[in-house]
């Protein structure tokens, strides 16, 4: 059975519910007027995309993107809403011009993109079911092995900026005296 | 059978919907959400290429986890910010921070 080129099989499918869980998810949050909505709407998006990561093999970051996005950022982003708790949310827009020249903008941008990826010349050759690249079920050792061998000192380099960005969070939300 | 082209088209459309909302949003908030929007769709590419692309690695999981905890920073400094502006100014609106004209 074939759609649009592609065969159905049972990944094509979860791939396609969790695109629209994603796409759905992204547009309720545009639309809605409440902002506490609009940062609960988003965390359909990156559950969502943790989906994505799983269907890709890629068990580890689809873990992290949980753990993180799904977990820290969303409460993070509710905690900075209730905290700056606003009176009527998101009523009034930019003025119709500004989101008219925006839509085009975007509308512009996108097809350029799809007709970039529809149209392009690489020859994409349609991947085994198997991942080449690492042995099945073994993706978190070769994430491990690559982190910590090729990539050890952009890793540490890494951990500095982020107790810089916690360390410099703190400071900048501090009360002064 | 698996082909990387509709991973490109949905990371395609996820970044356009995050930059309209950067584009048409109000509040900071939001506008730091739809950033997060962006380099999510940013992240998909890359996991996409990993396993799909022409030259599969692992390289490409490794770029996404770094993208990953740079946004975590790009959050906390964000919301940090929001919060001593907030403690200023009391707006998280965009469009009333404007001390800084041309």
């Amino acid at each position: 059975m074939n759609f649009l080129g592609y065969l159905i099989t049972g990944q094509f499918v979860a791939f396609f519910i969790l695109a629209l869980i994603v796409i759905a998810s992204a547009i309720l949050m545009l639309n809605f007027n409440k902002v506490m909505y609009m940062a609960l709407a988003i965390g359909g998006v990156f559950v969502g995309v943790a989906g994505i990561f799983f269907l890709l093999n890629a068990e580890f970051i689809g873990i992290a993107q949980v753990l993180i996005y799904a977990g820290a950022i969303t409460i993070l982003m509710l905690f900075a809403i209730m905290l700056t708790h606003e009176k009527d949310g998101e009523s009034n827009s930019k003025g119709w011009i500004h989101e008219t020249a925006s839509f085009v903008f975007v509308a512009i941008l996108l097809a350029g993109l799809m007709y970039g990826i529809r149209t392009s010349t690489i020859n994409w050759s349609p991947a085994s079911d198997e991942p080449s690249a690492w042995p099945v079920g073994q993706n978190v050792e070769a994430v491990a092995a690559s982190l910590f061998q090729t990539y050890t000192i952009p890793f540490e380099v890494v951990s500095v900026l982020l107790i810089v960005a916690l360390v410099g969070a703190v400071v900048l939300a501090r009360k002064e005296e | 059978m698996v082909q990387i082209t509709p991973y490109l088209a949905l990371a395609a459309i996820l970044f356009s919907l995050g930059l309209y909302g950067v584009l048409t949003k109000r509040n900071i908030i939001i506008v730091l959400v739809s950033v997060e929007l962006m380099l999510n769709a940013a992240n998909i590419n890359l996991v996409a290429f990993a396993r799909l692309g022409l030259n599969p690695s692992i390289n490409g999981q490794v770029f996404a986890l770094f993208s990953l905890v740079i946004a975590a920073c790009e959050v906390a400094v964000g919301l940090a910010l929001l919060i001593s502006l907030y403690r200023h100014r009391a707006t998280s609106d965009v469009k009333e921070i404007n001390l800084l004209k041309w």
